[in-house]
């Protein structure tokens, strides 16, 4: 059952995209949903700690694996019976995690990227949950001793493995979209476009818990092309005309104003088809009731665009959550390299001709992308040679 | 060719004069929703030096076109730092402009502008003259002196003048060195040694003194109840009830339009609903004073008013654009004959409209030009995302295919300046759009739509512009109500009404 509910592509169904607000190069896109269940409810919880770290094998403070990073905020999830609106808001929060004091600044030890705290209610990390499911997937290194590879590189994979991304704060305009951008009365969610490229969807289930969450957006991290186009001035205005050959009265008018905002719909749904309708790979995360958090990525092809983030699925099959993060350009070529080698059991032979290219080449591709130091030296060294003499 | 020329020539300066009036109804310099406030002064100032520099026998009449105090002060501050005119007649007209608009702004504001005469070190005979001129004109100079002193006393440098009696060691020497004879110079003296003599002082000034001796907020508030103007009893109202003092009572029937809307605005849901009646006559009743002072008899009109979230204003302007709205609901209720409100998000009660959701000005404007109006007024900050330019669009069909005639006008009424187009925004080319900064300039700037829409002439806003100058320099301001301050227990004045 659960199973079947892994998502194969992402689907708007039952959300409806609204006309976009602009300001400056960013473009904002209203998500609706008309029929709200409000048995999932999410609220925002503050940390403000310089770092977190998060233990994903093992206790907090044991050895084991951990997730360090700048975490401003956490999402708690309630679902339940109907009325769990009622109740919304008025339990005590129990203590999340653990403080340490490091000089001036703190740090916060946390259990997992998804922790039950009650019988209903979750604590997530948004998008940082994603995220270290990405790492986790690819990121584990050769399971098969090839003496190609470092002795680093076959005892500790890729360990200490990092990304880097740029938080929402770091845009000007990001802020100044997210303060002056209107509110609908059932919006949900928001897709995100910087210089008209999607840079992230964010959807919840309950208007009221978008519009407490609105902000939180600003502190959430996002892909290089927030700051790459932040220099570009403003997006062009894109002007929709009305037929007004086809108008000979007041309700003539007011059929056309509403084809217009279908258009707008319709365009949107263009603009993020990098995003809705492909094809994306899912896992699960946790399964809360009926509902299941699983977190997913595109198909990493360089040459397109990008995604990875986590989603909800209801029991009807609706999206009721979603979070998205848009891979950099470089971020997708090492998780495409990774995912080759991964492919053919990293083996170089076998991954350099899947890709068709020689193996000279990949093992160059590869330093090049950062994964030097999983290579023998003299592997390395060997490749670079001959791939000056080539030339 | 020379007669195309010249027809473009007198459109340019139509279209700089209509866009220079548009701005200053609107323009405040001050943070708007969408615009920082360094943004709104450089784009000011810029059509200030621009219309100056170009039209100054236009720029200093726009002073009599109902403009706001801001830019009232601005044109003042400028004319006088160009110098004079040098035919004697242009000369006659800018110093009566000058002295007239000096007179009718609210005390604070005249003395800020004559200050700032100095930090633009503007000397020249003709605002020494002014300066002179104004501070004979004042009813109680004592009392002045009290209330702003600081100002008074810049000016006074500035310009080296005399003041006669006790005023000029008052200034100069303040509290520490004589007493005074006068009793309210005597009092401000007193004040700094002893707590009793605090409230016999105008509340401005005895809040910092309070400070100084340690009286409690709310026992002064108490206290100095009485000498509170109606302007202070309004913004009183909220931090009053806070500091725990008893809140002072405010004459609801006699404060100005907009501010009472602003007031109603920022009371609490509950509050509002509890004391509906109450703020509903009220309502009434200050639009129908507005309407005794500028009557505007309308026919069926249909007002499509926004209160989307962005008409919350700004920190510096907070829910202006909404306090506009609710009072020109009023204001256009009290003047037409039929008369029918369309919010952007519906609500059941005007009194408990928020600003909130996305403006989606097409659904309303669609229902008002459904049920027939022969007047639309729009009352949006011009931004329209619902979807966008959905009205430019609308408005642009329904002239073409449905009224080219124009039986119905359209006017869209602008509280929030845009400072990249030097303009309030506007809602596309069909539709005039016009600044204000409170409703009570509703029914002028309806007058001056049809310069705004771009069919009346270059003439025609000349002769508007004589004719207004003409009527304001007659109609004097009342001046006998200076002496209702000083007095407790009469009915004080609200200063910013004058």
């Amino acid at each position: 059952m659960s199973r079947a509910r892994l998502i194969q592509r992402l689907e708007l169904q039952g959300l409806r995209l609204a006309p976009s607000q602009v300001w400056g190069q960013v473009r904002l896109v209203p998500v609706l949903r008309d029929e709200v269940r409000g048995d999932l409810r999410f609220a925002h919880r503050n940390y403000g700690d310089a770092v977190s770290v998060v233990s994903v094998q093992g206790a907090p403070a044991a050895r084991g694996l951990k997730y360090v990073s700048y975490i401003p905020h956490g999402l708690v999830m309630t679902w339940g019976n109907r009325q769990a609106e009622a109740v919304y808001g008025t339990r005590l929060q129990a203590q999340d995690g653990k403080k340490v004091d490091a000089g001036a600044f703190s740090v916060r030890l946390l259990h997992r990227m998804v922790h039950r705290e009650d019988r209903n209610q979750l604590r997530m990390l948004p998008l940082h949950l994603a995220m270290e499911g990405f790492l986790a997937r690819y990121f584990g290194g050769p399971d098969i001793a090839w003496s190609e590879y470092s002795r680093d590189g076959l005892s500790r994979g890729l360990n200490p493995r990092s990304e880097a991304s740029i938080p929402g704060w770091a845009s000007f305009a990001l802020d100044g979209a997210l303060r002056t951008f209107e509110l609908h009365e059932r919006q949900v969610g928001l897709l995100l476009f910087n210089a008209d490229e999607l840079l992230s969807a964010f959807i919840v289930a309950h208007p009221d818990d978008y519009r407490a969450l609105h902000r939180t957006l600003l502190e959430d991290f996002y892909g290089d092309l927030l700051l790459q186009y932040g220099y570009l001035q403003v997006v062009g205005e894109l002007g929709l005309r009305l037929d007004a050959s086809r108008v000979s009265s007041v309700a003539d008018l007011r059929e056309q104003v509403a084809r217009m905002r279908e258009d707008w719909a319709t365009f949107h749904g263009f603009m993020a088809g990098g995003l809705f309708g492909v094809e994306v790979t899912a896992r699960k995360a946790y399964e809360a009731g009926p509902f299941l958090l699983q977190h997913f990525h595109t198909r990493l092809i360089p040459s397109e665009e990008n995604h990875l983030g986590e989603a909800i699925i209801g029991p009807d099959g609706t999206l009721e959550y979603l979070k998205t993060y848009r891979l950099s350009a470089a971020q997708t070529r090492r998780a495409y390299l990774l995912q080759q080698l991964a492919g053919s059991q990293w083996n170089l032979d076998d991954a350099a001709k899947a890709l068709g290219s020689t193996r000279t080449d990949l093992v160059v591709r590869l330093h090049n992308a950062g994964f030097g130091y999983l290579l023998k030296p003299h592997v390395l060294e060997e490749a670079q040679r001959s791939n000056a003499w080539g030339r | 060719m020379a007669v195309a020329a010249e027809v473009r020539v007198e459109q340019v300066a139509r279209e700089d004069l209509v866009m220079f009036v548009n701005a200053c109804f609107s323009c405040t310099g001050q943070r708007e929703f969408y615009g920082d406030a360094r943004g709104q002064s450089v784009s000011i100032e810029f059509l200030h030096q621009y219309i100056l520099g170009n039209y100054r026998r236009l720029y200093r009449r726009t002073l009599a076109a109902g403009i706001n105090h801001f830019n009232q002060a601005q044109i003042i501050l400028n004319l006088l730092a160009t110098g004079t005119p040098v035919d004697a007649q242009e000369r006659r007209e800018e110093g009566a402009l000058i002295a007239a608009a000096l007179r009718r702004l609210p005390p604070q504001r005249a003395f800020r502008v004559l200050e700032s005469l100095r930090s633009r070190r503007i000397n020249n005979r003709r605002a020494r003259a002014i300066v002179r001129e104004y501070l004979e004109s004042r009813a109680d100079l004592a009392f002045d002196a009290v209330k702003y002193r600081a100002k008074l006393r810049a000016v006074v440098v500035h310009g080296h003048l005399k003041l006669g009696g006790e005023l000029g060691p008052f200034l100069f020497q303040g509290w520490k060195k004589r007493v005074y004879t006068q009793p309210l110079l005597e009092t401000f003296r007193q004040a700094h040694f002893a707590q009793e003599a605090l409230y016999a002082l105008p509340y401005t000034v005895a809040e910092g003194l309070a400070q100084k001796h340690g009286v409690p907020r709310d026992v002064f508030l108490q206290r100095i109840e009485p000498r509170l103007t109606q302007a202070e009893r309004l913004r009183l109202q909220e931090s009053a009830a806070r500091e725990g003092a008893e809140v002072p009572p405010v004459d609801l029937a006699r404060a100005p339009l907009t501010k009472l809307c602003l007031y109603v605005l920022a009371l609490k849901d509950e509050v509002r609903q509890e004391r509906r009646d109450e703020l509903h006559t009220a309502l009434m009743r200050a639009s129908e004073r507005v309407l005794a002072r500028a009557p505007a008899a309308l026919g069926r009109v249909a007002a499509v008013l926004d209160n989307s979230h962005s008409s919350s204003g700004s920190l510096q302007k907070r829910r202006r654009p909404l306090g506009v709205a609710l009072a020109s609901h009023y204001l256009l209720g009290a003047s037409a004959r039929e008369y029918r409100a369309f919010w952007t998000s519906p609500v059941e009660e005007p009194l408990r409209v928020a600003a909130r959701g996305q403006t989606d000005l097409a659904t309303p404007l669609l229902a008002a030009l459904e049920w027939g109006a022969d007047l639309v007024v729009i009352v949006s900050d011009g931004y329209d995302n619902d979807p966008p330019r959905a009205v430019a669009e609308l408005t642009r069909v329904f002239r073409e295919r449905l009224d080219p005639g124009r039986r119905t006008a359209l006017v869209h009424v602008n509280p929030v300046f845009d400072a990249d187009e030097y303009a309030p925004r506007s809602l596309g080319e069909a539709v005039a759009t016009v600044g204000v900064r409170d409703a009570e300039d509703v029914p002028t700037v309806l007058g001056f739509a049809r310069f705004a829409e771009g069919t009346a002439s270059l003439l025609e806003l000349e002769r508007y512009l004589a004719a207004r100058m003409a009527s304001w320099l007659e109609r004097e301001p009342r001046k006998a109500e200076d002496a209702a301050w000083r007095s407790p227990g009469e009915p004080v004045r609200d200063e910013e009404e004058a």
